[in-house]
């Protein structure tokens, strides 16, 4: 073990198992501190409280087609929010989204309605030229190594393009009855949407993933530091074009239910969803300089959004007002991690340093380097090291 | 870079989530829900829902509509998406039916896009009264339309035939591409032109989806595109305020005629600087306050919108249900140099 490990865990030698005088500082607070005290149980308790406020004071909200039609305007957002939520956490961004959502739509139209394809055959071409849309913004991300904003802004442009210049500002709406109620329908005799059946899926798939494969810790590592993942064996470029896949395709496939359920075909539907789904995630709890993030925190974030909405909407607050209300939800919860680690570099600086390990601040990269340097044997073996315990925590 | 925990951001985001709650409850007046009024006849609540807000001919329907409304002591409301297309017209539909309104008055952006929400709306008792631009008639009660779609389009018809003298090129501007009023009166006008004036060639037809700045580039696009049009009618008063905007300071002012359906308010300084000879509408206001009786008269259950059906509407008088429960509100009215003063709307 190393000097390093020797100051953080406190004891004087490694041999010695002294359970009182070690800790780890990863495991230092409680299982229920570290669970509940977090950002995404911030936000599930948000939204439930949000919740509450909604159904005891908005006309209304309580009532039956409430949470049919929150859940069928949350779908693709919560569909797009989870392969967003990966991407993110690989410290990316794809832009692309509602555009790919655009372009499916538009080939779902004109599959349908002008060639006289079934729907399922006219959506499955759709999603694989979703997958295409992902392997082109992966292609350039992961192999060309450019970064993934310029690229997404890039293709947004591009796909929404195609889109609109396919079909111009028509809209074909003359789709197959069966299906479009099938859209719409609810789940027996329930309140609950048709559609949540395949969400419920993907949320499923995607948090098994995220927590639960060595694919899923690969994207926080990446996320950390794509050197010392590509050095602790993580395939960094095949898991980021993976990640832009998954965007590129589920896309495609909440574009073709976007379509079924509006009964129209255009070129600039869901224009602007990227920025919703970007908000959800990031609302979510994920960082957006990657490596940290849940999909339970990322549903929460979601919900929260929808039901802001309906009840805003329901209450007769113009969509403009509902905008900038999420708008300074999304700076404050991004601005957060950058407040309290200011907040508490100010403490540790006026009230002296802290003794605990993992008392240490929450800190970015600057002042991750300043403050252990004392503790440590140098500011190089801190920073990794520091890291890794971090990252297990999450 | 990791960082831990976000707990003392805890506090703060609660008080904002509560201050946003807090702000639905004693916010909300710019149009309230109202969805707990029982179907009583004298208090019903209406929601008018035009194609996209920021539309000045709308914006003096619902005036229209805000007027009857009071006047037979209902509760008005009005909502809209930012942009003429159906999908943002199906989020306030669904919401309307959410709100339990008694009725709702509605220019649809596309006929049979927005049918699976209005039926839904329907089955929760919501009156459905379209007026402006109609939807299939199996998804309204009533349609009030503003003359006979007939009548719209012979009127613009006979403006740029006398104003290009029967023969020469022109384009049309229309509003969005899938609207029902606009696409009807563009086929009627092609048929009565190639029927009537068989010199007069409609090379082009170009959609501003009535927005303000792209019926401007359009326009722009057309001019550039056809060398030799001689004019340019346009069945949206949008699109015409754009289009006589772009004329009046360029190069065609005076040579390539501006016609079609506008408002007084907007077109008076192009009619008096000579860039637009005459146009045609009707009295938008009137659409809207016999759209609201209308409503008023089958949320109340005074009629079932059927043939022959007849209701009070206020100062208007007396209207009659024709067939496919269509009401029509009059005649097209012409507007020129003489007569655009005595208007204000």
């Amino acid at each position: 073990m190393t000097a390093a490990t020797r100051a953080t865990t406190g004891a004087s030698t490694s041999e010695r198992p002294r359970e009182v005088g070690r800790s780890y500082a990863a495991y230092h607070r409680p299982w229920w501190f570290r669970t509940f005290v977090s950002a995404e149980f911030l936000i599930i308790a948000l939204l439930v409280l949000v919740w509450l406020i909604a159904t005891t004071s908005v006309d209304n909200f309580s009532g039956p087609l409430t949470v049919r039609y929150l859940l069928m305007d949350i779908a693709p957002l919560m569909m797009i929010a989870l392969p967003m939520t990966l991407v993110i956490i690989t410290g990316q961004i794809d832009l692309s989204v509602a555009s790919t959502m655009g372009l499916s739509s538009v080939l779902v139209g004109i599959l349908h309605v002008q060639v006289g394809l079934s729907i399922p055959v006219a959506g499955l071409l759709a999603i694989l030229v979703g997958v295409l849309c992902g392997v082109f913004n992966g292609f350039l991300v992961a192999y060309v190594k450019l970064p993934s904003l310029a690229v997404t802004i890039g293709t947004l442009a591009l796909y929404r393009g195609i889109a609109v210049g396919l079909l111009g500002t028509t809209a074909l709406t003359d789709f197959d009855q069966g299906w479009s109620d099938l859209a719409t329908s609810s789940i027996g005799e329930s309140r609950i949407p048709a559609i949540m059946i395949p969400v419920v899926i993907l949320i499923l798939a995607f948090a098994v993933l995220l927590h639960f494969t060595p694919f899923g810790r690969g994207l926080y590592d990446i996320g950390h530091n794509e050197q010392a993942a590509w050095f602790s064996g993580v395939n960094v470029a095949r898991s980021q074009m993976t990640t832009f896949i998954l965007t590129g395709s589920v896309s495609a496939a909440a574009g073709i239910f976007y379509t079924l359920r509006f009964g129209n075909s255009r070129g600039d539907n869901a224009t602007g969803l990227e920025l919703e789904v970007i908000a959800a995630v990031l609302l979510g709890g994920v960082l957006i300089f990657g490596g940290r993030g849940a999909i339970h925190g990322v549903l929460a974030g979601a919900l929260l959004i929808g039901v802001l909405s309906s009840a805003l909407r329901l209450e007769g607050v113009t969509v403009n007002v509902i905008n900038i209300i999420i708008g300074l939800l999304l700076v404050v919860s991004v601005l957060a991690p950058t407040l309290v680690a200011g907040v508490q570099r100010l403490r540790s600086r006026l009230g002296g340093s802290s003794s605990a390990p993992g008392g240490s601040p929450p800190t970015t990269e600057p002042s991750e380097a300043s403050s252990p340097a004392p503790r440590n044997s140098g500011p190089q073996n801190s920073t990794p090291h520091e890291k890794a315990p971090r990252a297990t925590t999450h | 870079m990791s960082i831990t925990a976000h707990k003392r951001s805890i506090p703060a985001l609660a008080v904002f989530a509560v201050g946003a709650l807090a702000l639905t409850s004693c916010g909300g007046d710019n149009g309230d829900g109202g969805g707990d009024s029982e179907a009583s006849s004298e208090e019903l609540s209406i929601t008018f829902l035009p194609k996209n807000l920021g539309n000045p001919y709308f914006e003096t329907s619902n005036a229209g509509g805000e007027e009857a409304v009071e006047e037979f002591g209902g509760t008005y409301s009005e909502v809209g998406p930012q942009e003429a297309t159906p999908d943002g017209q199906v989020e306030y539909i669904n919401t309307a039916a959410q709100q339990g309104e008694n009725a709702l008055v509605l220019s649809a952006n596309d006929p049979s896009a927005i049918c699976g929400a209005l039926n839904e709306a329907r089955d929760v008792d919501v009156a459905v009264v379209t007026f402006d631009s109609d939807t299939d008639a199996e998804c309204r009660d009533l349609f009030v339309n503003q003359a006979t779609a007939e009548g719209i389009a012979s009127a613009q018809v006979e403006l740029v035939a006398e104003q290009i003298d029967g023969e020469g090129e022109i384009a049309i501007l229309s509003a969005s591409a899938n609207a029902t009023n606009q696409n009807l009166w563009i086929e009627l006008m092609e048929e009565e032109l190639a029927a009537d004036y068989p010199d007069i060639e409609v090379v082009d037809t170009v959609y501003g989806d009535d927005d303000d700045q792209r019926s401007f580039d359009q326009t722009a696009a057309l001019l550039q595109t056809h060398s030799d049009l001689d004019a340019i009618v346009s069945p949206t008063t949008v699109g015409i305020a754009a289009a006589a905007r772009y004329i009046s300071d360029s190069d065609y002012a005076g040579e390539v005629a501006v016609t079609g359906l506008g408002t007084p308010n907007q077109m008076r300084e192009y009619v008096e600087d000579g860039t637009v000879e005459a146009f045609a509408l009707w009295n938008p206001e009137d659409l809207g306050y016999l759209a609201a009786f209308a409503a008023r008269a089958v949320a109340s259950g005074d009629i079932a919108g059927d043939e022959g059906d007849t209701f009070e509407a206020g100062r208007l008088g007396e209207y009659t249900v024709g067939a496919d429960g269509e009401v029509v509100l009059g005649d097209p009215f012409v507007f020129d140099s003489e007569n655009i003063g005595d208007f204000d709307f």
